[in-house]
């Protein structure tokens, strides 16, 4: 029996953390409303033809982006799951794994080293115009090549754990059957994927509404700007906060209608960067299909290894020994360690008493035998959905609020760590979850008939077995820390730079190899983050 | 001996920070290129901490105007004491603003173009916003601001965002001045040959001359560093038949800063010879103050403008949200 006491201490601190976070977003809410409020007339006067323009032009960049990363993910999760056997299969699966934590910063360095006008293949492109060559890859271009480098491996991981769910006993029948490839796929394949689709689109379709650094840095100008850049520019620009609210209101209400819609199909919003894949029987296939389908494993891999490979070789090609004895880059890279270790160590916090919490929740509910409460749902996706609320609206929130009574450069280093806290927990919260439960089911009975609580059931039970899932939640949440630059940008200043901060820096002043240099840094600490990650999570399954 | 050296040695140390602390900080927000190594803020710090003795902090801060949002944002709150980089076409926010103070220096020293009678700004340089373009690549370059509109799309141009710089809202006050209400129109035709449209000046010009674009919008002055720096005529200035719009470029003291006694000593010592023999050669403008030596020959080959435009600060301030409204319509079309 779980005794009313504890009950109350392992509930407590979700409490306390699910606090934490709707004073983190109702905070930011108050203070936009406080300043739309405050004069009107310029919330209203911009909802005009820019803003408009801007917001077809986010819904345009998204829906086109969702197309091109999620169709052709269906191929390549059927191909990858029609041959166990495919050379460096489980290679292919790995390097899928590193966009989703890779800084978006990076990503585009990698798409302009490929595709710039000074890129790699702008020779070969160039032949392709007779006036004034290649025109580069600013603009719609540069933003879908980025976004379908990050999200086709993401959805094709979904769409192949997905598969991965059909029994074998189907496969079986299939082959006795003799069925073809378009037999298969259309008895036993497309049903599968078909349920998945729709909430593998809405949540590409959500990363790709609220991407922030990639329209920044591939946009090149107000032709195609998307509504979270627009709501910084209304700040950090043309420090107009109440175009900023009605900028934000637009974007939420845009994002709300795409979560609504979400949940509506049951889909799962937090995405996850460690599947497990099992392996299966090899089939018998065709000679057309062999070749479809190792096409189009080629050519993702293309589309996810190109990028990669653009920024080691430009990144090489810097003079890497001085920029890593740079003074600059040292107090850039303790910042953002920093401000990384404190962000991650508060997600995984807050990812833990949510876990605890709900196990609490459900636990008690399930002795009265009834549906998962309110507050259950609350601790469990509820807390997930903070990821509709694109940081750069919590950071400008809490920017408003704050600019009348604080200097808002000062307490920068607590934004920052806070709200990509709240913004990594979700992916943390899938780390730590189900081995918490595991253990809890496993532990809670023992250990109330011993008497053991508190401290010493802590120390003794439960950090023992929850080691490694938080670390790898940790790893996770400082990867993604490392990367961000929403709320840098806004906050960020000459006395707060983080790594990310400072690339954008060298790419704006076109001190180019520095900047390839810096990327190649960067993405290298969140790789090792990210296999840290992947190593701690794969022990722990055995 | 020995022991009375390190005395002494001992002594310089302890005493050193203090007599630093004695004399005083002056921190200064300006724009990045004034700051870069090759700008003149080296030169500037260096001759103005050996007249004063005290310490001077120049804080980077992206481009012209976003150094006005950046000092509306911190408000009264700014560590700046002096803010060095906005211009004539930012002068009336800026006061509304009350965060900057008079200057109460004198302004015998100042020449510029136009009669000075501003109290609060100080002038330090001046200079003709143009379309600077590669030789090699443009073989024609536009003669006036309506070639470059109707020109060859595929001939791509680099401009900066008027909402953050200086120069790019000079090209749009510029284009206004040439188009009035056809402003818009003309933004629309133009867009085509915008290669892309960065935050600051620094952005831009690292693009041209990367020769990611055949023109780039900077200054009639620019030039003259490819001539006096690099020794080659490559980059010139397309003179433009209908004028050159003119930026004067200013400094003013904070409120806060007013109460530093520094602030009112530099801002005189920047009309002086000290500062402004560093302008023409690292800022590649045209000094706004006396200076020891007559400009390099250079300077008397570069575009004069047969006209200079300048709209007043009131008309810029009243207007400049609309305006910047008219370009954001346009380029997002």
């Amino acid at each position: 029996m779980l005794a009313p006491q504890a009950f109350t201490t392992r509930i407590a601190p979700g409490v306390v953390a699910l606090a934490a976070i709707a004073i983190l977003i109702g905070g930011a809410f108050a203070g936009l409303i406080a300043e739309g409020a405050r004069d009107t007339s310029g919330a209203l006067s911009a909802f005009d033809g820019y803003m408009f323009r801007v917001a077809r032009f986010t819904l345009l960049q998204a829906g086109l982006s969702t197309l091109l990363s999620v169709v052709p993910a269906l191929a390549v999760a059927r191909a990858l799951s029609r041959h166990p056997a495919f050379p460096g299969r489980g290679l292919i699966l790995k390097l899928f794994a590193v966009p989703l934590a890779l800084p978006a910063i990076v990503a585009a360095m990698g798409v302009l080293a490929l595709f710039g006008r000074a890129g790699i293949f702008a020779p070969v492109l160039s032949l392709l115009y007779d006036n004034g060559g290649w025109p580069g890859i600013y603009g719609l271009s540069g933003i879908l090549v980025a976004h379908v480098f990050f999200n086709l491996p993401l959805a094709t991981r979904l769409f192949l754990e997905a598969l991965d769910t059909v029994p074998t006993d189907q496969w079986r029948l299939a082959s006795q059957l003799g069925m073809g490839a378009s037999a298969s796929f259309r008895l036993i394949e497309w049903p599968v994927l078909r349920a998945a689709m729709p909430g593998i689109a809405g949540l590409v379709f959500m990363l790709c509404i609220t991407s922030f650094t990639i329209v920044l840095t591939l946009g090149g100008g107000p032709a195609a700007s998307t509504l979270e850049v627009a709501i910084y520019q209304a700040l950090r620009f043309d420090f107009d906060p109440a175009r900023a609210v009605a900028l934000t209101l637009m974007q939420i209400a845009l994002t709300l209608t795409v979560v609504v819609a979400l949940t509506r199909l049951g889909a799962n919003v937090t995405g996850d960067a460690n599947l497990a894949v099992a392996r299966r029987r090899p089939l018998a296939l065709g000679s057309v299909e062999r070749t479809f389908n190792a096409l189009s494993i080629l050519l993702a891999l293309f589309l996810v290894a190109g990028p990669m490979a653009a920024i080691v070789l430009s990144g090489l090609k810097a003079d890497l020994l001085r920029l890593i004895g740079e003074a600059g880059f040292h107090r850039a890279l303790i910042t953002s360690l920093v401000l990384a270790v404190l962000s991650a160590s508060l997600a995984a916090t807050i990812a833990w008493s949510l876990a605890a919490a709900r196990w609490a929740a459900s636990r008690r509910r399930r002795r009265a035998s009834g549906d998962p409460g309110l507050i259950e749902r609350v601790f469990d996706t509820g807390a997930s959905s903070v990821l509709v609320v694109p940081p750069i609206v919590i950071g400008a929130g809490w920017f408003v609020l704050l600019r009348h009574v604080a200097d808002v450069f000062a307490i920068a280093p607590v934004m920052v760590a806070t709200v990509n806290a709240v913004m990594a927990m979700p992916f943390a919260l899938r780390a730590i979850r189900p081995a918490h439960d595991t253990a809890a089911a496993r532990h809670d009975r023992l250990c109330e008939s011993l008497g053991v609580s508190g401290w010493n059931r802590l120390r003794l039970i439960d950090w023992p077995v929850l080691r490694r899932p938080l670390a790898t939640g940790f790893a996770f949440a400082m990867a993604l820390s490392l990367g961000d630059l929403g709320v840098i940008a806004l906050f960020g200043s000459d006395a707060l730079k983080t790594l990310p901060y400072l690339l954008y820096e060298r790419m704006g002043s076109y001190r180019t190899a520095d900047a390839a240099g810096l990327a190649l840094l960067l993405g290298l600490f969140c790789l090792t983050l990210i296999l840290v990650a992947d190593w701690l999570g794969r022990e722990r399954k055995t | 001996m020995r022991l009375s050296s390190l005395f002494l040695a001992g002594a310089a140390l302890l005493a050193a920070p203090l007599a630093a602390q004695a004399e005083g900080t002056l921190t200064v927000y300006t724009y990045d290129s004034f700051t870069s190594e090759w700008g003149p803020g080296p030169q500037v710090e260096k001759a103005f901490e050996a007249e004063c003795g005290c310490d001077l902090k120049f804080v980077p801060v992206a481009d012209g105007a976003a150094l006005l949002n950046r000092v509306k944002l911190e408000g009264a709150s700014t560590k700046a004491d002096i803010v060095l980089g906005l211009d004539t076409n930012l002068t009336a926010e800026a006061k509304e603003s009350g965060l900057f103070a008079p200057a109460g220096i004198d302004r015998a020293n100042v020449v510029v173009p136009e009669e000075w009678a501003d109290d609060i700004f100080v002038p330090y340089d001046y200079g003709y916003f143009a379309i600077v373009y590669d030789t090699e690549t443009l073989k024609t370059p536009p003669a006036s601001l309506k070639e470059l509109v109707d020109g060859d799309p595929s001939q791509k141009i680099v401009i900066q965002d008027p909402r953050t710089s200086t120069p790019g809202l000079g090209l749009l006050l510029w284009v206004k001045s040439v188009y009035g209400d056809q402003a818009g129109e003309a933004w629309q035709k133009l867009k085509g040959r915008v290669l892309t449209v960065t935050p600051g000046w620094s952005e831009s010009y690292g693009l041209f001359t990367k020769g990611e674009a055949p023109m780039v919008l900077s200054y009639t002055t620019s030039p003259a560093y490819h001539m006096i720096a690099e020794d080659t005529e490559r980059y010139q200035a397309a003179s433009f038949s209908e004028g050159h719009y003119l930026q004067i470029e200013v400094a003013g003291m904070t409120v806060n800063g007013a109460k530093n006694p520094l602030s009112a000593k530099f801002l005189a010592f920047m009309t002086g010879p000290g500062f402004q023999d560093a302008i023409p050669e690292t800022n590649w403008m045209y000094p706004a103050g006396k200076t020891d030596k007559p400009l390099n020959p250079a300077f008397d080959r570069l575009v004069k403008p047969a006209k200079s435009l300048l709209l007043t600060p009131d008309e810029v301030a009243k207007n400049r949200k609309a305006w910047v409204d008219e370009w954001l319509a346009a380029m997002s079309q």
